[in-house]
């Protein structure tokens, strides 16, 4: 082994920083999944009975597709099968019958646990203005600053208060972008999901922070289904961001997320996720299954909707994060950068479907690999008839490090108007001993070295996400980079 | 500063150095000269510590310090600085970002603060002007898209930046016509000083009517075959390296 293989391997040894459990008493449902789970999750959560059937539905048409074909197949990742019966799908922190009122209610030991992830929800202590929702297994456990923001008339909560508060809101849109029949793993959240955030913002207001959630994993064996919303109103602006994390542990867990995003008459939305689930220790073992339906729906003319993901956790990623370009003029954007160590697995990409006429997508997307890992873009770019003068531009830049690592790109491309202009670019490079020892000639150390070329490869991505997140980003890079090349 | 004793060296099963001997003196500027081949890139990679070659027998003592010892980003910490033949692209990270990195983990190692970023802005604009650097040359992504010119003059920049002892420039005049010459050849004449030795490895002469060299090395085959002063220079643009082989064939007739 080469000096260079050496130092490298040697960061690998790095731990998951977030790999703590919470000990907490624990209010959960028993294993397995039937009728009876999902009519306790939705009596648990004071549901009503439009939102208890909206479930049903949904969970029957699961049963349906889990005795035919099952799970998607497709996508490039291996796993064994999951057993849907041996997974917890309700788990709640114990606390009084209606739940904390304020920050004041909430169980210190759970403020502790956000506070040791780097997130406060103390709002005084808050520096930045970020309102912060923070889900800890099943539940949203407290959401800041929602009185400032509702002066505005913006409403920023738990799924399960807007459920209750705002249901007509609900009705309207719940399964508005991605239908409860969407595919398997957005069935299974529909007929399960315990809770997640929501967030309106109405007309022609511009939110002044960033909102936020985060979501962290705690209990052995759960399942987390979140579900978050997002309605833009005519002429307003939300910037979103979302975490995540995970304690170590050497089981996989199950995260099924969906995030539908509405965006009406030349309304804006930014979404941003640092995805850092538990990826699994260095042979493979343990992880997080991260299988998530995001899709966002321009649905007024003139607006836009913007992902921006960096995706460094999870032992697997399935995740195409998607726009659906509606109504005229609007813009649809993916960045993304994903990167893959020891035995990681990321199929993830875009879908970016043109509807409406002179409709604008951009797709910019870069993997990296490293040790065992396997990176794969998808992304599908569709251009419908009615999509007169349409236009997309796809990137998709992977990066090798060592070579036991794979990354492979799957462009497709469907075009029914000949006026559209689709563009594709596509490159794989290696970082090579050539760039490294540029770099340490000029006393650089080869981790360093490693990170820089990295920041470098992913910065068109890096430089759209908020300024705070960004730095988070860039850090992360690095530590999941630790054991890189072989 | 640099003493090479009877240094081997190969690339796989290739030997290419063959017993190199050679003394540098701080203040010193040596021209190392000779045919494609011959072993002069090799040296100079030797030195900077790439990976890829492997040294079969020799020393190298630099400053009092075993150089072969030491991984090549420390003795890019030791003061030692190769300006690339090649140089690298690095898409995305900036030449004053990635100076910023050399010259803080130099500083550091040599126990000296890191300098914030007003501060080397302020150092790096001073050696702009010694090689003509633009502004903008420097904030694009490190030697993405630069011009042979452009990117020989970063690596002039570079060393003016890093301030090493012992510089070698690895055939820096190749590929660069008159006008991008002078100006390569102006900046390292402003870095002389009786502090820094410089190793100048070149295949024409041309570049020694721009940097008088204190003294000129031959190498053929992997040794080096003759020394002299910038008149051996002359002498090997006016007759080529033909005689050369010639007089070392006599000499030792089983290199051939």
């Amino acid at each position: 082994m080469s000096n260079q293989s050496k130092t490298i391997e040697a960061l690998a040894n790095q731990e998951y920083k977030y790999g703590f459990v919470t000990d907490i008493e624990t209010d959960s449902a028993p294993r397995g999944l039937n009728e009876d789970i999902i009519r306790l999750i939705s009596s648990k959560k004071n549901e009503p009975q439009f939102m208890l059937d909206w479930r049903l539905k949904a969970y029957r048409h699961w049963v349906k597709m889990e005795k035919s074909e099952g799970e998607p197949k497709w996508a490039n990742v291996k796993y064994p099968p999951i057993d849907y019966q041996d997974i917890i799908y309700y788990s709640a922190p114990k606390q009084k019958a209606d739940g904390p009122k304020s920050l004041d209610e909430v169980d210190p030991k759970l403020l502790e646990t956000f506070e040791k992830l780097g997130i406060s929800l103390s709002e005084q202590k808050r520096l930045s203005g970020i309102a912060v929702d923070a889900v800890f297994d099943s539940v949203s456990v407290a959401t800041t600053f929602k009185e400032k923001l509702s002066e505005l008339g913006i409403i920023f909560c738990a799924f399960s208060e807007a459920v209750e508060n705002h249901p007509d809101l609900i009705k309207k849109y719940l399964g508005s972008v991605v239908p409860y029949t969407d595919n398997f793993f957005a069935t299974l959240n529909s007929a399960v999901f315990t809770d997640g955030s929501f967030c309106y913002i109405p007309k022609g207001v511009r939110c002044p922070m960033e909102l936020s959630t985060y979501f962290r994993i705690n209990q052995a064996d759960t399942g987390q289904f979140e579900r978050t919303l997002i309605i833009a109103d005519e002429g307003s602006y939300v910037s979103y961001l979302e975490g995540c994390t995970a304690p170590m542990r050497d089981t996989n867990q199950l995260h099924a997320a969906v995030v539908e995003l509405i965006a009406l008459d030349n309304a804006q939305i930014k979404y941003s996720t640092i995805q850092n689930w538990y990826p699994g220790d260095k042979e493979g073992k343990g992880g997080i299954y991260n299988f998530v339906t995001k899709r966002g729906k321009c649905v007024g003319k003139n607006s836009k909707i913007s992902w921006t993901q960096v995706e460094t956790g999870s032992a697997i990623t399935w995740k195409y994060p998607s726009c659906i370009l509606q109504g005229e003029n609007s813009i649809g954007e993916f960045y993304s950068v994903a990167l893959t160590n020891n035995y990681q697995q990321a199929d993830t990409g875009t879908k970016m479907i043109h509807l409406g006429k002179n409709t604008r997508s951009t797709i910019i997307s870069k993997g990296i690999s490293a040790g065992h890992g396997q990176n794969t873009y998808r992304g599908l770019v569709k251009i419908l008839k009615g999509a007169t003068g349409a236009r997309n531009y796809s990137q998709c830049d992977s990066l090798l490090l060592g070579d036991k690592c794979g990354a492979h790109t799957f462009p497709y491309l469907e075009v029914n108007n000949s006026t559209s202009q689709v563009e594709h670019e596509a490159s794989t490079s290696k970082i090579g001993e050539d760039q490294l020892f540029y770099c340490k000639q000029r006393g650089i150390s080869a981790e360093d070295a490693v990170n820089m070329i990295v920041n470098g490869f992913c910065k068109t991505v890096l430089r759209e996400l908020p300024m705070e997140f960004a730095v988070e980003a860039q850090k992360l890079l690095g530590v999941s980079l630790e054991g890189s090349v072989g | 500063m640099l003493e090479i004793r009877n240094l081997h060296a190969k690339v796989g099963n290739t030997e290419i150095l063959r017993g190199i001997d050679l003394t540098v003196h701080a203040g010193e500027v040596h021209a190392v000269m000779g045919p494609n081949g011959s072993g002069k890139s090799t040296l100079a990679h030797v030195l900077a510590g790439r990976e890829s070659y492997e040294v079969t027998a020799g020393e190298v003592i630099y400053e009092g310090k075993d150089l072969l010892k030491m991984p090549p980003e420390e003795r890019a910490r030791e003061g030692v600085f190769l300006a690339f033949q090649y140089p690298v692209e690095i898409p995305g990270v900036s030449t004053t970002y990635f100076l910023k990195a050399g010259v803080n983990a130099i500083r550091k190692h040599r126990g000296l603060e890191e300098l914030d970023a007003i501060d080397f802005l302020a150092m790096v604009k001073e050696k702009m002007k010694l090689v003509e650097m633009d502004q903008a040359l420097i904030n694009r992504p490190l030697n993405e898209g630069f011009s042979g010119g452009e990117k020989k003059r970063n690596e002039i920049f570079q060393m003016g930046v890093l301030d090493p002892k012992l510089a070698i420039l690895d055939e820096t005049d190749s590929g660069l016509d008159i006008d991008a010459l002078k100006i390569v050849a102006n900046g390292v004449n402003a870095f002389r000083s009786p502090a820094r030795a410089m190793l100048v490895i070149t295949h024409y002469q041309r570049l020694l009517n721009y940097i008088i060299p204190d003294y000129v090395h031959v190498i053929f085959d992997g040794r080096i075959v003759k020394s002299g002063g910038k008149a051996l220079a002359l002498e090997l643009e006016e007759k080529g390296y033909d005689w050369l082989k010639a007089e070392v064939e006599v000499a030792q007739p089983t290199i051939a």
